[in-house]
């Protein structure tokens, strides 16, 4: 009983972030929506918290900085002193004007690539991966909300997603429950 | 409906007197002959040989003749050793007297600018049909209400000042000069003072007409003035990007008319830019304040901010793209311009980059922190005061070589220009209502949310 699910769907966005601001309002459990394309402002109706994918992307550049210094250092200074164009090559901070494009480039990449990296493992991407998706008509006109049923009384969740706009509701019983 | 307060007013007209009698204490206090400059220079020597600093000797000795290098490299060597020969004192003594006309103009130019810069944000919103700036229009309007007087006194500046700031108005050193002979085509004073008159009228053609239909619209039934402000703004920005790079090379390049870089009029255009929206941002944020534009959410500070925090970056990259290649090449006659500001003004030059780089970067990098106005504040002070030096560096390295100092002469210009500014603005926001009224996109703009 207690993975059984309600599956809502709707034709409109606008009517879905109406029923979904209505549905958290309500205290009943949102565990996904799918949409065929990004709704704005669904995060904030859904009550999601705030990406903190933008933190590891700064901290991703740091990283990404400080082995462009050390990488230059080593290369250019300690192990292989080199003169090109004539410019100090024995000191990293009088050489460093010529360090700051390769130090921006690692900065990017490792910002880039590992926070790419790190949505897929978050979200659970990988290539290959079957698509996880219950109905569909998401992926073209449709718009699904899913709701946990948790305790609540069947009757009375179908009566209120009807109430709320959507097109169908359907029940999705735990396989492994039964 | 602002209406500049009575206090700020009278605020305003104080600075304006204070500073004007800085200015002039700046004109009237410069050295007038060779011999209080012997006198300043001694000290100055004095000073430099407690402070046992390196001399600016970097001519290539292995030649052993002079070249042009060695001529556009006159300046720097100047200060560093002197023979205390009657040239050398005359030389000093244009330096000294290039210092009130360099700080008045640093000081003009840079509020022009925010004016300027904030004209040129204007006519973006038309040409891209932004939704979500039309609820700003009316005070960017009000900013660019300085525009007229501010470029007029900066065109009388540079027209005026003479050789103060341009050594190819010197026909002496013309004379005797091959490259500024070749030059002379181009910069030569009746060329020099019609093409700043085309920039000004331009410009300030711009601003009246769209002010007018701007204003017009706003009790139109149709938006047929709105498609007029659309059609002029993309003729300005055309006309504005070609101006502007050509007065950067008159007003500031032809300053040291030996040295040239190609990117250097983009490097004025971003400090210009980051520095009007900034001065933007700081005079929405105070109407917000007192209630006055209760349509302007934190939606709109953020997008305000984040054009701060874009711009540092790519003014920086500018700076930096001309500084590195420059550096890197290492050609002396290219080099010179650097020279003398890493030797003479190194803290300066090196510092503004906390101000103008590190600062906005690190403060307004959060998302969260670009809807704080205090925030913003805080950093569009400093993104300000940052700006100025690097005004103060286009400028003063150019006019009065080693010779700087920050005294009377340029605080005054800052207080006169600062009170001006104070006053026009306060007078254009409160010429008409806050609200553009009927523009087509202002229900975008009150509604805008992300």
């Amino acid at each position: 009983m207690a993975a059984n699910k309600i599956h809502a769907i709707y034709t409109d966005d606008d009517l879905l972030l109406q029923a979904v601001k209505q549905t958290h309002s309500k205290e009943y459990e949102i565990s996904e929506v799918y949409t065929p394309f990004p709704v704005h402002g669904l995060d904030e109706a859904m009550g999601l918290k705030p990406t903190r994918l933008a933190i590891t992307a700064f901290l991703y550049g740091l990283v990404g900085l400080s082995l462009a210094v050390w990488m230059m250092n080593y290369m250019m200074i300690m192990d292989w002193p080199q003169n090109i164009g004539g410019k100090p090559s024995f000191s990293f901070h009088q050489n460093m004007p010529a360090f700051i494009p390769i130090m921006f480039e690692m900065t990017v990449f490792f910002a880039g690539h590992l926070m790419v990296i790190t949505f897929y493992m978050r979200s659970r991407l990988w290539p290959f991966k079957k698509a996880e998706n219950p109905d569909i008509r998401t992926t073209d006109d449709r718009f699904l909300m899913e709701i946990e049923v948790a305790d609540h009384n069947v009757d009375e969740l179908a009566k209120f997603l009807y109430d709320t706009g959507a097109s169908e509701i359907s029940l999705i019983k735990n396989e492994e429950d039964i | 409906m602002y209406t500049l307060p009575s206090k700020l007013k009278l605020f305003s007209i104080i600075l304006v007197a204070i500073g004007l009698v800085g200015i002039v204490y700046g004109f009237l206090s410069t050295p007038k002959t060779v011999d209080d400059v012997q006198h300043i220079i001694e000290e100055h020597q004095a000073h430099r040989a407690a402070n046992n600093s390196a001399t600016a000797d970097f001519i290539d000795r292995a030649r052993g003749e002079e070249g042009f290098s060695d001529r556009s490299l006159q300046e720097s060597q100047d200060f560093a050793y002197n023979d205390g020969s009657l040239e050398h004192a005359e030389h000093v003594l244009h330096q000294l007297q290039a210092r009130p006309w360099s700080a008045t103009f640093t000081a003009a130019f840079f509020f022009m600018m925010l004016a300027l810069g904030v004209l040129v944000f204007y006519a973006i919103q038309y040409v891209a049909k932004a939704g979500w700036s039309p609820g700003l229009y009316r005070i960017m309007e009000g900013i660019t209400n300085y525009l007229l007087p501010g470029s007029i006194i900066v065109l009388l500046i540079v027209i005026f000042a003479g050789t103060n700031f341009f050594p190819w108005l010197n026909d002496d050193l013309v004379a005797e000069d091959k490259y500024l002979q070749i030059k002379s085509a181009y910069l030569n004073m009746p060329f020099f003072v019609i093409r700043g008159i085309i920039y000004v009228a331009g410009w300030n053609l711009y601003r009246y007409i769209a002010r007018r239909n701007s204003l017009n619209q706003a009790d139109a039934l149709n938006f047929d003035f709105y498609r007029k402000n659309y059609n002029i703004s993309v003729i300005f920005l055309a006309f504005f990007f070609i101006t502007e790079a050509f007065m950067a090379m008159d007003w500031f390049m032809s300053m040291t008319p030996h040295w040239f870089s190609t990117l250097f009029p983009w490097y004025v255009f971003a400090s210009m830019f980051v520095t009007a929206i900034t001065a933007l941002t700081l005079i929405t944020i105070y109407l917000r304040s007192i209630g006055l534009v209760p349509f302007i959410s934190n939606k709109h500070l953020h997008d305000l901010a984040k054009y701060i925090f874009a711009f540092s970056i790519f003014w920086t990259y500018l700076w930096f793209s001309q500084f590195m290649l420059i550096w890197y090449a290492n050609i002396p006659e290219e080099a010179a311009y650097f020279t003398i500001r890493v030797q003479e003004y190194g803290t300066l030059f090196f510092g503004m980059l906390i101000f103008n780089f590190v600062f906005p970067l690190l403060i307004l990098m959060n998302s969260d922190f670009k809807r704080i106005p205090w925030l913003i504040v805080i950093t569009g002070i400093f993104v300000l005061i940052g700006h100025y030096v690097d005004i103060y560096l286009l400028i003063m390295p150019s006019t009065v070589g080693a010779h700087y100092y920050f005294g009377i002469p340029e605080i005054g210009a800052i207080l006169f220009f600062l009170g001006l500014f104070i006053l026009l603005v306060g007078i254009g926001l409160g010429q008409t209502s806050l609200d553009p009224g009927n523009d087509p996109y202002i229900k975008e703009s009150k509604n805008y949310h992300f």
